[in-house]
């Protein structure tokens, strides 16, 4: 193909490069279908007003700072420790939990009993609409909630490290992927022990600000929690970046992710660095699920395993390995799982995103960002 | 049990070893030990007799759902080394299509919302295990081109696809032609609310297939003697087990053929190392997918026992936990092993997952203790203001369907820190058809024999070298 002269159209090359991958060929015809349906919906039939979807799109990109926040931490540990963690989800579910315990001890101090105060309210005790909860009215719970949740992250990573991934650090991927799925059952289910299993509301819904935008022929609502969630994930990601970026730490990082063996010869001293990677992926994980909670309003102890999907599919559709894959792939997936409901019953919201994760692996199985690992 | 076969190596003669040695032999051991410890402490505790036939009727169906699923994972993971956490879709849409192939057709009386097809069962059966094998070369397609661990995802995501599928509202019902003359029927798969399965009941129209209903009322008659009150139901879940274990020795011995035909040797050697497989001129792919497909298949099979005969499915049975489930019992067992998997499926449905219901149930019933807090709050602080720890026990207790999953996932953990290969995981077992130990009382001379061998053949290389000079 590259041989050919110059003559050779673009349209041959087209031809050709769809009778070699006939899979990439058939996914773009169809995405070129989608995307003419809604033009076709938006432009002629007015089937799809412009207003809804640029709310779904800005819900989308919401989901996705969340996605992409915790996938940040999930692609770290799969490319550094070499392994898919599947209990990642539930480090989300529980830096939520010890975050909003904080946040509901502060704003409702004096007001209900600390017990049900600390365990969030379980069983009905204490609501979270009751205690005016949001970042407008306590802004100091939300924000020491934000600190301990990352904070206890971190600190549950680092043990569950020590004790149960570090004895079996050079064993196969599969093997720490299996003790991953016992950490992750027995993490989840511990909580909903100790927290019970219902879902509750944690903030005040009616009382967080709002601003309508107007957007072309209509608006699209935003409101305080959407900011904060923007602020706090984007403010995390640059500092993620630059630590990577500028640092020995981060260079050490991106050693050890190509070649572990390679990096010690070399004097870096791996378990620091393991440690390291935790910490970074532990806190990013953390304030992620206290932002998601804070974003969606409602809490419950399946939350984190039920996002753990999503953000695999990010990770992977960005590129293991890379902050900035996990970041994009979890924008992708996010406006993906979103925006889907244009075509599809929103049942099969969350199957899209995983449809789109497939066609990733099946196209570009090396993820959108390849070849760059850890930054 | 290792410990076992260790002191019956050391005491005993080699007859009782040898015995011990029989795969059948292991099995049957273990569920006397796990039938025994049900019966006994039931007897101890005074259950009545019908508590303790309904505990084994439920546990021997557990024994055999859990068996029949960690054999066919045994194909994927054991034999193929493809790594399947979608266990659960297959499952699913096993069910699923028989329910829709079998079901009657709308509107033959019955509360169901929708219908089905009205197919004899045994076509439904059939339908279900194909529709699942298809899924399953769906899956592997696209999916045993990539890494282990993004197989893991892609099944899993598969499983979840199917389940949001079953759930969703858009094939709750819809119309669908039922004959050749292309008149439509309204079918479905009932959303979240679940399916009817108003079919006959499966296990009396195979018994009645099989001309042993006179034998089946006298087997109630003869249990009626002893539990007066109804005892019908006592029976058909004591059969339905039976049958489940008759369908874990077929399972075992279909893939004890697989495993030693030529077939299941070029699926070891996939395991062990693909690109050598690929090296000697077999097709990998096709035999991954081929194992893929019976595997899911059989996994469809195992949804189709495990739910026919329980009256309704719902989409959220099928969550993804319920295949970590079959993955426990399979790394219990070990991985590799036909034998093994059946006694992790024994030992995971005994253990760990009805052993705490069973615990319970004895709790209760004999102690009979109070009312369990309603949460964690109430049942913590008498622990710390008055140092009572009654409350806090109640209600560990009454959460003990949590706390199992907590023990489980420790179970898992511990298994692969300490145990990764299993009770008998042998998974680097010889491919070759004859045995390959060395003949006794030949263990000095032995090691001459050996190597004599080899330094002809290499003067004979030299001399080879010598010629051609």
């Amino acid at each position: 193909m590259a041989s050919g002269t110059e003559i050779d159209s673009t349209e041959t090359r087209w031809l050709a490069m769809a009778l070699g991958r006939p899979l990439a060929a058939v996914f773009t015809v169809v995405g070129l279908v989608l995307l003419a349906s809604l033009a076709w919906g938006l432009l002629v039939s007015g089937a799809v007003t412009f207003a809804r979807l640029g709310s779904l799109i800005w819900d989308g990109v919401m989901r996705g700072l969340v996605v992409g926040l915790a996938g940040i931490g999930l692609s770290m540990t799969y490319s550094i420790l070499n392994f898919a963690n599947f209990s990642h989800g539930d480090y989300i579910t529980s830096g939520a939990f010890a975050g909003w315990a904080t946040t509901y001890a502060i704003a409702g101090l004096g007001r209900a009993d600390i017990g049900s105060l600390l365990l969030v309210g379980a069983g009905g005790s204490v609501f979270g609409g009751a205690l005016g909860i949001g970042i407008t009215t306590t802004p100091v719970a939300v924000v020491a909630g934000l600190v301990v949740a990352g904070v206890t992250t971190i600190l549950l990573a680092l043990a569950i490290d020590r004790v149960v991934y570090r004895p079996i650090r050079a064993e196969s991927g599969i093997t720490l992927l299996i003790t991953s799925i016992g950490v992750a059952f027995a993490l989840r289910y511990l909580i909903q022990f100790v927290f019970g299993s219902d879902v509750r509301g944690t903030t005040a819904a009616g009382s967080i600000p709002q601003l309508s935008l107007y957007f072309v022929d209509g608006t699209v609502r935003i409101d305080a929690h959407d900011v904060t969630l923007l602020v706090v994930a984007s403010a995390l990601m640059l500092g993620v970046h630059v630590l990577l970026q500028t640092t020995k730490l981060g260079k050490a990082m991106r050693a050890m992710s190509d070649d572990e063996d390679l990096a010690r010869i070399t004097g870096i001293p791996t378990e620091r660095i393991v440690r390291a990677t935790w910490i970074i992926g532990g806190g990013l994980t953390g304030v992620a699920g206290y932002v998601f909670i804070l974003w969606k309003g409602t809490l419950g102890f399946n939350d984190g395993w039920l996002l753990l999907l999503l953000i695999f599919a990010a990770v992977i559709l960005g590129g293991i390995g890379s902050i900035y894959g996990a970041i994009a792939g979890g924008l992708v997936i996010g406006i993906a799982a979103s925006v889907s409901v244009i075509w599809i019953p929103s049942a099969f919201s969350r199957a899209a995103a995983f449809a789109v994760m497939i066609v990733i692996l099946l196209v570009r199985p090396q993820g959108l960002f390849s070849g760059r690992s850890t930054a | 049990m290792s410990a076992n076969t260790n002191t019956t190596d050391d005491t005993t003669p080699s007859g009782l070893r040898r015995l011990w040695a029989q795969d059948a032999v292991k099995i049957a051991v273990l569920l006397a030990v796990i039938y025994g410890a049900y019966l006994g402490s039931g007897l101890v505790l005074g259950y009545s007799v019908r508590g303790q036939l309904n505990s084994l009727a439920s546990l021997t169906f557990y024994i055999g759902v859990f068996a029949t699923l960690a054999l066919a994972l045994n194909l994927h993971w054991g034999y193929t080394g493809l790594f399947n956490i979608g266990v659960v879709g297959f499952m699913a849409v096993g069910i699923y299509v028989m329910a829709f192939v079998s079901k009657p057709l709308y509107g033959s009386g019955g509360a169901a919302q929708v219908g089905g097809l009205g197919l004899p069962i045994p076509v439904g059966i059939l339908a279900g295990m194909i529709a699942a094998a298809l899924l399953g070369l769906l899956v592997a397609l696209p999916a045993l081109r990539l890494r282990a661990d993004y197989l893991a995802i892609v099944t899993i995501a598969m499983s979840e696809i199917v389940r949001f599928t079953f759930l969703s509202s858009t094939f709750q019902r819809f119309q669908f032609p039922y004959n050749l003359a292309g008149d439509t029927t309204r079918v479905g798969f009932g959303g979240g609310s679940g399916l009817i399965l108003d079919f006959p009941d499966p296990l009396l129209a195979l018994i009645d297939a099989a001309g042993l209903s006179g034998a089946y009322d006298g087997l109630v008659a003869l249990v009626g003697r002893i539990v007066p009150n109804n005892p019908d139901p006592i029976v058909h879940s004591l059969v339905y087990g039976l049958v489940l274990l008759g369908v874990v020795a077929g399972y075992f011995w279909l893939l004890k053929r697989t495993g030693e035909s030529p077939f299941g040797r070029v699926l070891k050697a996939i395991r062990e190392d693909e690109d050598v497989a690929r090296a000697l001129g077999k097709n990998t792919g096709r035999f991954k997918i081929i194992s893929f497909m019976l595997g899911c298949a059989l996994m469809g099979l195992a949804g189709i026992l495990w739910l026919m005969g329980q009256g309704a499915v719902t989409p959220n049975f099928f969550r993804p936990r319920l295949t970590f489930f079959v993955w426990i019992a399979l790394i219990i067992g070990g991985a590799g092993s036909n034998t093994g998997s059946v006694m992790g499926g024994a030992l995971f449905a005994a253990v760990l997952y009805q052993g705490p219901l069973y615990f319970q149930n004895l709790v209760t019933s004999v102690f009979q203790p109070g009312e369990a807090p309603s949460g964690f709050g109430p049942a913590v602080s008498p622990l710390l203001s008055n140092f009572d720890p009654g409350p806090f026990l109640l209600y560990t207790l009454d959460s003990i369907r949590q706390l199992q999953l907590v023990v489980m996932g420790v179970v898992l953990v511990w298994l692969m820190h300490n145990r990764p290969e299993g009770l008998l995981g042998h998974r680097k077992e010889t491919a070759a058809a004859i045995p390959l130990v060395r003949p006794r009382g030949s263990a000095g001379g032995g090691r001459e024999e050996g190597t004599d061998p080899a330094s002809p053949s290499r003067s004979d290389g030299d001399e080879g070298g010598d010629a051609r000079e």
